[in-house]
Order: structure tokens, then sequence, then C-alpha cells
């Protein structure tokens, strides 16, 4: 009888000293950063290479909260983030102008493209204006998949359908996934419809889709990426300090060559393109 | 059907080589789930046999409340618990957001009525004089419901195995609360999350082989602790 | 019986549940070593009063004083549990082995490992047990674990020892055997003993005293023979049952019969007895024949005894005639055979019955 209660203090012990690590002391709150940007962003795995140089460059520990577009400026107006990297320019601009943002910076800039299936059967491949390419695929009633989650990408789909003057809210061939930019594409390449997507994650997942790009280089489907500071004025508890480190250093000479060469050796061919510095206006192929 | 295989392939390639992020995860996984399992049974096993063995008015309401606690949604756990933990929340200020404790946390709040009701019922299925016959025995208060929480071993267990099974495999509260951050708060199902979303499906597929592992490794010493009492 | 005062007095102790008085009992003593049995039909309040003499639930008026001290709510509580040991209907045995079943109440008590090995073989060896000691307590038959129930309350010694029948979900050989036990046992430790049972026989075996009870109330308490021959009223009297008790001693034997002394005469009966055995017989109304003039009226009956007729109730179908002839006996007689022999209260009868209807209950010890 004795032996059972041996084994038993031994398997506690066991399971103590496993389950100590977890209690991380709560670090330093002003150590902490916390970033809200885009699952894009993060699948993107830049932030995984730049992350690391700047922690270790500053002490700061960053907390990446990827979600979309729409939740990280919720986030922002909360006063719940410290720094924000998103891409979507019309609700940025909104966010500063209520007062939440400050210190918006220009860092980066990838585009979006239009896939789709192989066999194009609203034949737009070749469209030069991404407008027009909708167009036709609204009028063939040829399937296209949204995210639907009010992400970067989402916000810019929308932006397209507007400018191309047409509602597909309703229709029967617009279909919202609401799941990420990875998965919305393996259901567009399934079910052999269009889809827009950011070059980034399509390189990424190429080799398991049947679709081709069918759509690319205009100025409406550039996405540009900008880091803005939560406002301090309006929350005092958040990390000022560590934003403005984290911002600055998003714009660093340093970090731009980073952002320049990432993606090349994996894909041929670079998946964001440095800006810092420049004005937005000015972007463009 | 291959992309089972190739996340099985994955699966064995990832835990024969120690991959060290992925070894990282599952640990963590264990941690938080464990500490969260034991602080519910501390609480749950307690508190279900004192109201097991309790009178009072307004008990059946309490016990309903339990029994609807254990099927509470753990994504609206998790949603209550960030909204607690906010930096405008009242409890902003411990600034446990978005850390392993917020998920120890909002796990243990899931798993902690799982553990309570079974308890309670366990404790109430026992034969009715078997506490007076302990009392009867000599048993201060506490021995007796050391002995009664003994004599329940068997679904006390199976209470133990299910807080802990409702946990390690949840992931709407552990993604809101603790926010997947790599290397700190990532654990096996936030990262399966992850990764499906991203389109990485045989990583996915890995990653939930190495949790059903682990789930069934634990389970497998709980249940031999349950079962084991065969006397020569 | 000697000067010590009563191990357990009751003074009016009222328990109620529910809203009802299930339990109302001005006064009570038990001596100590003494047997008492309760007895009483379902609902009478036996198990409360057992539960409330054990502590285990609390009276809603009166008090009880254990060995002359009063018996308050705290603090001697848990003192007093662990000197007054209980057994329910159901063995309630734990599931681990027989050992450790009767080893729990030393367990609890702190007792170490060497000494409690030591006093669990000696039960288990009192109740006959021994080789099961490492069995599962879910291994082991209703008598055996009714058996350990009872090894596992004694291992604590106990001052007073209550049981709620405790034979009454055992079949009628493995009741006998564990009853034939646990007398001598009894007899041995004279451990004073409160025992509720349904069956008129067993406490009339095992007890120095009988209670009736019913509504939560004690109708009558005294010695069985008393009760039983003596009933104060018309429920006890349709409880206790209708045999004549008469207790005795074993003076001769003969083969398969023999004759006891009872109060100074000889009767005789059948049965399996040692020599100075103390033995009680149970007559039925119905085996008892009347007759005025013994030569008239022959029969085979070996007992004959001539005796007045003490009183005479008719009850219907028959009537009851009390008489006296040398002890109390009870005979049963139709009306018409009451014209017949014409039969008065005061008439000199003479009563007779056969050797071979006398109900023998063997007796250890106690008192009848």
């Amino acid at each position: 009888m004795r032996r059972i209660y041996k084994i038993q203090i031994l398997v506690s012990a066991i399971i103590c000293v496993l389950l100590i690590p977890a209690w991380t002391p709560v670090q330093a709150q002003q150590k902490n950063i916390i970033l809200a940007t885009t699952t894009s962003t993060q699948d993107s795995g830049l932030l995984d290479v730049l992350l690391p140089i700047f922690e270790k460059k500053t002490g700061y520990f960053v907390k990446t909260i990827a979600v979309g577009s729409g939740q990280a400026m919720t986030m922002g107006q909360k006063g719940e983030a410290d720094v924000l990297l998103v891409h979507s320019p019309t609700a940025e601009k909104k966010f500063v102008a209520e007062g939440y943002g400050v210190n918006r910076r220009l860092v980066m800039h990838n585009d979006y493209i239009v896939v789709g299936p192989a066999g194009d059967p609203a034949k737009i491949k070749g469209t030069k204006a991404t407008t027009e390419a909708f167009k036709k695929i609204a009028s063939a009633g040829a399937l296209f998949l949204s995210r639907g989650d009010n992400s970067g990408t989402h916000s810019k789909e929308k932006d397209v359908w507007k400018a191309s003057g047409i509602n597909p809210e309703g229709q029967k061939w617009y279909q919202q996934t609401g799941l990420g930019m990875g998965q919305t594409l393996n259901v567009a390449s399934e079910k052999n419809g269009y889809t827009l997507a950011d070059r980034g994650t399509y390189l990424a997942l190429k080799k398991n889709l049947q679709s081709n790009i069918l759509a690319e280089g205009d100025a409406i489907l550039l996405n540009i990426y900008h880091v803005i500071e939560v406002n301090p004025a309006k929350w005092p508890k958040v990390n000022a300090a560590g934003a403005k480190a984290f911002a600055d250093f998003m714009i660093s000479k340093e970090t731009q060559e980073i952002i320049k060469t990432f993606g090349v050796d994996k894909f041929g061919s670079p998946l964001f393109f440095p800006d810092a510095g420049k004005k937005e206006e000015e972007l463009g192929k | 059907m291959d992309l089972i295989f190739e996340g099985i392939l994955k699966a064995f390639h990832l835990l024969i080589t120690f991959d060290p992020e992925v070894m990282g995860i599952t640990l963590l996984s264990l941690q938080v789930s464990g500490t969260a399992t034991l602080i519910s049974l501390l609480i749950g096993i307690s508190t279900g046999t004192g109201i097991a063995l309790a009178e009072f008015p307004g008990r059946r309401f309490v016990v309903s409340l339990i029994n609807t606690g254990m099927g509470l949604p753990p994504v609206v756990v998790g949603l209550f618990v960030t909204i607690f933990l906010w930096r405008s929340g009242p409890l902003g200020f411990l600034g446990i957001l978005y850390t392993p404790t917020a998920m120890i946390l909002a796990q243990a709040v899931i798993a902690t009525p799982i553990v309570m009701g079974i308890t309670l019922a366990a404790i109430q299925a026992l034969p009715k004089n078997l506490r007076l016959q302990i009392l009867a025995l000599g048993a201060t208060r506490l021995q007796m419901v050391w002995i009664l929480i003994k004599e329940a071993k068997l679904p006390l267990l199976a209470g133990v195995m299910a807080g802990f099974g409702g946990v390690i495999s949840e992931v709407g509260a552990s993604i809101m609360v603790g926010g997947n951050i790599r290397g700190y708060s990532r654990v096996l199902t936030t990262a399966t999350v992850m990764e499906t979303s991203r389109g990485n499906f045989d990583i996915a597929i890995a990653l939930g082989i190495i949790l059903l592992l682990l789930a069934f490794l634990i389970n497998l010493i709980l249940t031999q602790i349950q079962q084991r009492e065969r006397p020569r | 019986m000697n000067g010590s005062p009563p191990i357990l007095e009751v003074k009016d102790l009222q328990v109620i549940k529910a809203g009802s008085l299930v339990l109302d009992i001005p006064a009570l003593m038990v001596e100590e070593g003494e047997i008492l049995s309760l007895i009483g039909p379902n609902g009478a309040g036996k198990t409360t009063l057992l539960q409330t003499l054990a502590r285990l639930t609390k009276p809603s008026a009166g008090e009880f004083f254990f060995k002359g001290q009063k018996a308050s709510p705290n603090p001697s509580e848990l003192e007093y549990r662990r000197r007054v040991a209980m057994v329910f209907q159901e063995p309630l045995l734990f599931d681990t082995t027989v050992f450790e079943n009767v080893a729990s109440g030393l367990k609890i008590r702190g007792m170490q490992r060497p000494e409690i090995r030591k006093i669990v073989a000696e039960n288990l060896e009192q109740f006959g047990i021994s080789h099961l000691l490492y069995r599962s307590a879910r291994k082991i038959s209703g008598g055996e674990a009714q058996r350990v129930a009872l090894a596992r309350a004694f291992a604590t010694r106990p001052e007073v020892l209550l049981l709620d029948e405790p034979f009454s979900s055992l079949d009628p050989p493995t009741r006998e055997s564990l009853l034939a036990d646990l007398e001598s046992i009894l007899r041995q430790t004279k451990t004073t003993t409160l025992m509720a049972t349904h069956d008129r026989m067993e406490a009339l075996r095992l007890s120095d005293r009988v209670a009736v009870m019913n509504q939560g109330r004690i109708l009558q308490v005294g010695p069985p023979a008393e009760v039983m021959n003596q009933p104060l009223d018309e429920f006890v009297a349709s409880f206790v049952g209708v045999e004549t008790i008469l207790p005795g001693r074993v003076i001769k034997k003969n083969g398969g019969s023999f004759v006891a002394s009872i109060m100074g005469h000889e009767v005789e009966a059948v049965g399996e007895v040692e020599l100075g055995e103390s033995v009680v017989f149970c007559i039925r109304p119905e085996n008892v024949t009347l007759a005025v003039h013994p030569s008239k009226e022959s029969s085979s009956a070996r007992n004959v005894f001539p005796g007045k007729i003490v009183k005479i109730i008719p009850l219907g179908l028959y009537h009851k005639v009390q008489l006296h002839c040398g002890f109390p006996l009870v005979a049963y007689v139709t009306g018409h055979s009451l014209e017949n022999l014409a039969l008065t209260e005061g008439q000199e009868v003479v009563a007779s019955f056969k050797a071979t209807s006398i109900h023998v209950v063997r007796k250890k010890g106690g008192r009848v």
C-alpha cells in the first residue's frame, strides 16, 4: 500500500515541476508592446524576421495580435493596442482624423492580384483595369469568393466593386467565406472561382492551388501599409514610448533594407516594397 | 486523403527531430491546460462535494446553474474574460491579457463547472447512509469528506478527464485571451487554427495529430489511476 | 443492578422531521452491558432513536446522558462518536480490501500501522473471516460483508454498539449463523448494545430487554418474557405475538427430548440442548388443551399441569384464556368448548400441551 502513495507523490511532483514555468511572472508593463496587425501581415512571415531584431535591439517584448483590419482598428480605438500596422487607408484616415491615432507613417506596400480558374470563364485575362475585370465577372455570373471578414483584403475588394459601380451583395455567384486569405484561396481553387488575394499569400500557397494570376498591376490593387501609434492623449495607459520605438524601427533604413529583400530567396520576387519617407500618392507602377 | 498521410509523416518528422518550436508549443499546451485543470480540481471537487452534502434553500437552482455551466461555450467564456482583462476593464490593472496566465484563467473558468458538476453527481450517487456510517466510525467532517471523495474515485477521475479534455482541445477562448503569440502564448490548438487559415494543411494536421497523442497519453495515465484498485 | 449510573439515559427526547414528531421519548435508561432490542413496525422511530443516540441526528428537544455526562452539541461530539459505534442494515463497506475496511475506524483515530494490523487480525478472527483478509470488499457474499461491517465496528472497541436491523438483508441460514456468533461476542465482551429488529425471535434470543416502539414512542419496555406475555396494550400485543414465553433451565436430557425446570415445574420438550443450559419455551395458545377433569380427557401430552383460570377474553371466533398453573399460560378455546366445559374465571382446570409443540429458543446468557 505504501508503494501506491509513493507513486502518486512522484507523479504529482513531476506535474508540479512541469507546470512551474507556466506561471510566467507578468512582465513589467513598460517592456510590453501590443501590436495590432492583420492576419495576412502575420502570415507573410515578415514579422517573424523583423520582430526578433527589434526585440533584441530595444529589449521590448512585442505581443503581435493578428486580427482583421477592422478589429485591429477597434482595438486602437479602445486603447487596447499600442501601435497598429495595417493596410486600410480609408479607414486609417478616419481613425487618425477622429483623434485615435498619431504619426501615421508609410512603411511599405505590396499588391493584390485577381486569381481565377485556368479556364477563365469570364475572360478577364489581359484586362488592364481591375474594375473592368470585375464587371466582366459580374456579367458572366462567374463564381467569386470574397473573404467577407472586414479584413484589409475585404475592404480593398469592396472598394473595387464600388469603383466598378456593381453591388455584388446577394448575387448568386458572389460567396463570402468569412475565412482567412489562405483558406479563401483554397476554397476558390477547389470551386474554380475567382478571388482577390494579396500576392504574398498566393505565392506561398501556389503549389497547392489550381488558380492562376489573371489580373495584376493596376494602381487600385496597391496594398499600402502604414504604422500608426495609438494616441496617448486619448489613452494614457498605452505604451507610447514603445509604440514610437516600434514605428521608428519599421521605417528605419536597416529595416527597410530587410523588407526590400524579404521573400526573394523563397519566391523569386520580394513580397513587399519598402516606401518609408515617400508620399502615398506617389506609389504605383 | 494524401493530405492526411502527409500530415502523419510531418507529425512524425516534427516529433522525431524534436522540432524546438513544436516542442515549445506542446509543452505550453500541457502547462496551460494542466494548470487550469489543477485549479478546476481544487475548486470543483471541494465545492461540488460541499454542495452535494449540504441542504439549503435554492439548492436546486444552484445545481442547475452548475449543470448549465458544464456546457458553457468556451468562446463565450473567452469573450467575457477578454472584456474583463482589457486595459479598460475591471481587471485591466493586472495586465495579463495576451499572456499564458490569462489562458489559464479562461480555461479554468471552462473546466471548473465540468469538474464541479460531475463531482456533485458522483457524491450524490453514493449510498445514502455511507456518510453517516463514516461519521459513526468516528471521522471528523474533513475525514468524512476525504473518504467520500475516495469512494467516488471512479466517476471523479472521469470528471478530471472531462475537464482536462475540454480545455486541452479548446481554441476559441485561448486565441482571444492569449493572442496566439509566437513562442509565448501559442499552443497546439491555436497554432493549428493559424496554420489552417494560412493554408498549411499538412502542418495543421501534424499539429492536430500531436495534440491527439498528447491528450491520449495524459488520459492513459489518468485511466490507469482510475482503474487501478485490484487488490490481491 | 450495580450502583453505577445507566450508561445511557434519555430525557424528554424529541426529534421533528419535516414538520412531524418522529421521536418522542420522555424517558429511557440503558444499563451498562445490557442488550436492548427495539422492535416495532417501519416508521416506528427505531432508526431515528439509534441515529440520535449515535449523535448523527440532532434532537429537536430534550437531551440524553452518556455515563452521567450530558451529551451536548459541542465540543465532545467527535469524542462521543469515537466511543459509540453504529452498524446499518447495509454493510456500507468501502471499495477496498477487507483489511482496509476493518482498519478504517482505527486509521481515522490515527493509530499506527503495526497496532492496526494486530487489532484487525483479532477482529477478523472473532467473526470467523480471517481468510478474507486481502479480499476486495466487492467480491464477498452478503453474509461475509455484514461480518466485515460488524468487525469494523468492533475494532474500534465501542462502549456502546448501535445496530440498525443488521440481519434483515440476510437469508435465514446466514442470519442464524451470524446471530449465534454475534451473541457470543456480545456476551463475551459485555458490550452495551441497542439493536433494532423486526424479528421477535431475534429480540427474544439476543436481548436482556425489549422495547416496543410505535409512532415515535416507546409503548413498553422490559424483559422479553414480560413484554411478550403481558403486553400493555392492543398494539404491543399484536406486535409481540401470541406465544407464552417461559424461561427455564435444562435439568434432564433423554435422547432427543429433555426436561427443563420452569419456575420450579418440570416441563418436557424436544430439541438439542446442553445440560444446565438456559432455554426459553414458546408455546402457542392453540396448542394448549384445557380439561376440567384430568382423567376424563386423556391425550398423548406429557405436560399436564393443574391450574386456575385467571381471565377469559372473548376475541370473536375464540376466547383467550389466561391461566396460571405454576407458571402463566395462555390458551385459545372455541366458544363451543367454552360452553361444553363451562369455563369461568377462577375455575380450576388442567392444562396440557405436547412436548413437540414447544418452540425451544436456546439462550446463551442474560436475562429473559
